[in-house]
């Protein structure tokens, strides 16, 4: 089994796709103007880097129980790692690509499942990890809780988005419906979203705790000693 | 893109829908789907001819239909979606091998499954004719924002550096007895993604270095000049006329 939740195509009808393939074109003009501020000449290499490791790591399987396994969607990780405006930019590309090059995910279903996964999840992520930074910023506890909690609430309200989408676009099925299995599926996926984005958050802190976006700003600066004496 | 950087997807023929404009294709393709969309759930006939309509561009294209087929069984976790509403719809409902199933609910079942099966079909249909490069050509004739372009092709360009890195982990685990089979084993896997990220942000910061002593000014070259011509872009758009023609003929009769 694999989990993922790109939509195909037709699962809301012309109309509903139309209007949130706008929400998607307006939220990602915004995220490109923003990421262009925080990165200035070093977007476009840095942002291609972190998607392609955005688009490798969805190749990646994890376990999940012996026969079922799924992927990462990585919206909450990259909002922490490298902020919400480049984060949400490189989500978007991936889908984009996954769904022209690997018919992964509809092409009338891109703005749908660009407003979900890579605006909904990622800006869910940051909001839960910017509510918990005074955790975060206490230790490697607290970094690695908030980050699962970003993850887990990033993938619900993605999922809440499809039941709101379907609620307009879609047919067939009473909202409490949808509701129950998307909720009740996305739960699941989104433990193990929540596991995996805290122990990479983790590594990388540990490692190189400045290129988390979130910690930023908050290392001490760099302290110079001189030996006692000595001419400044 | 340089040798050796072709999709999974892609189908190397010499054939006239390989030699359209990337740009044609994708729009095309783009109008061909939304068709199929706005196509009422209860006109059978109309998705047999979306389907023909697909079978005769894989003629043109040299596609055998097995091919696509076979690369067509994407679980999506949507066909749960379309195998529960038969069953918990609301509304009239009938008997089938002993199972009582709501009309209404096999109907938008149905309206999933072929359309979301057209729309993949029409997806691989695009993959299987168009190379990475031609893409990238297509993207920024279509006028997308030149900084999208831009990191589209970096991020093309590294991805099979990243995977291959990926991938290289994976057999230095698996080399050194990692066999995870639950959740709570993926450790070693999620501190390796930490790595992966690591090594990915720091291989941005070279190629930024490597870009700006090359010359970098923020904008990449334009790839190719010309634009397609008047007579491609008929040929290209014969395929959404076509689903057009259909879906006004579902909707006449429908």
């Amino acid at each position: 089994m694999y989990l993922a939740m790109h939509m195909s195509d037709g699962l809301v009808n012309a109309p509903t796709a139309a209007a949130f393939g706008v929400v998607a074109v307006v939220g990602m003009a915004v995220c490109l103007a923003k990421a262009r501020a925080d990165l200035d000449d070093r977007t476009a290499p840095m942002a291609g880097l972190v998607a392609a490791f955005v688009f490798a790591v969805q190749m990646l399987n994890f376990p999940i129980l012996p026969g079922a396994s799924g992927h990462l969607l990585g919206g909450a990780l990259v909002a922490i790692l490298v902020g919400p405006w480049v984060g949400a930019l490189c989500i978007a590309i991936v889908l984009v690509v996954q769904s022209l090059l690997f018919a992964d995910g509809g092409v009338t279903a891109l703005g749908t499942n660009i407003t979900n996964m890579a605006l909904i999840a990622v800006f869910t992520g940051y909001g839960v990890a910017l509510a918990l930074r005074r955790f975060a910023l206490r230790g490697k506890g607290g970094l690695t809780a908030t980050a699962f909690l970003a993850a887990f609430l990033g993938t619900i309200a993605a999922a809440l988005g499809f039941v709101v989408q379907y609620a307009i676009g879609g047919q067939g099925l009473a909202l409490g419906y949808t509701l129950a299995l998307m909720l009740g599926l996305h739960a699941l996926i989104g433990i193990g979203e929540g596991v995996i984005t805290a122990l990479t958050v983790g590594a990388v802190a540990a490692a190189r705790p400045d290129l988390v976006h979130l910690l930023r700003g908050a290392q001490r600066p760099l302290e110079l000693r001189r030996p006692e004496g000595s001419a400044a | 893109m340089g040798a050796g950087h072709s999709h999974p997807l892609f189908l190397d023929r010499p054939s006239p829908v390989h030699r359209l404009p990337p740009e044609v294709k994708l729009v095309a393709a783009f109008l061909g789907v939304l068709c199929v969309v706005a196509t009422p759930p209860g006109q059978f006939a109309v998705f047999g001819g979306y389907l023909v309509l697909l079978a005769s561009v894989w003629a043109v294209a040299r596609i055998p239909p097995g091919w696509i087929l076979r690369r067509s069984l994407i679980e999506a976790p949507f066909v749960v979606l379309a195998v529960l509403l038969p069953l918990v719809g609301e509304g009239e409902r009938t008997e089938v091998l002993g199972m009582s199933l709501s009309v209404p609910g096999l109907l938008a079942g149905w309206n999933i499954l072929v359309k979301g099966t057209l729309g993949v079909l029409t997806s691989l249909t695009l993959a299987a004719t168009t190379p990475l490069r031609e893409l990238l050509v297509g993207m920024q004739r279509l006028h997308a924002p030149a900084m999208v372009t831009t990191i589209t092709t970096l991020m093309l360009r590294y991805v099979d550096v990243i995977a291959g890195e990926a991938r290289r982990m994976r057999v230095a685990r698996i080399a050194r007895g990692h066999d995870p089979r639950f959740l709570w084993q993926a450790g070693a896997t999620a501190r390796g993604i930490g790595a992966l990220f690591l090594r990915s942000y720091e291989r941005g910061e070279r190629v930024h270095l490597a870009m700006l002593s090359r010359g970098w000014t923020g904008a990449m070259p334009v790839l190719t000049a010309g634009r397609a011509t008047a007579a491609q872009w008929s040929a290209g758009l014969a395929f959404p006329a076509v689903a057009l023609g259909l879906l006004l003929s579902g909707w006449s009769i429908g």
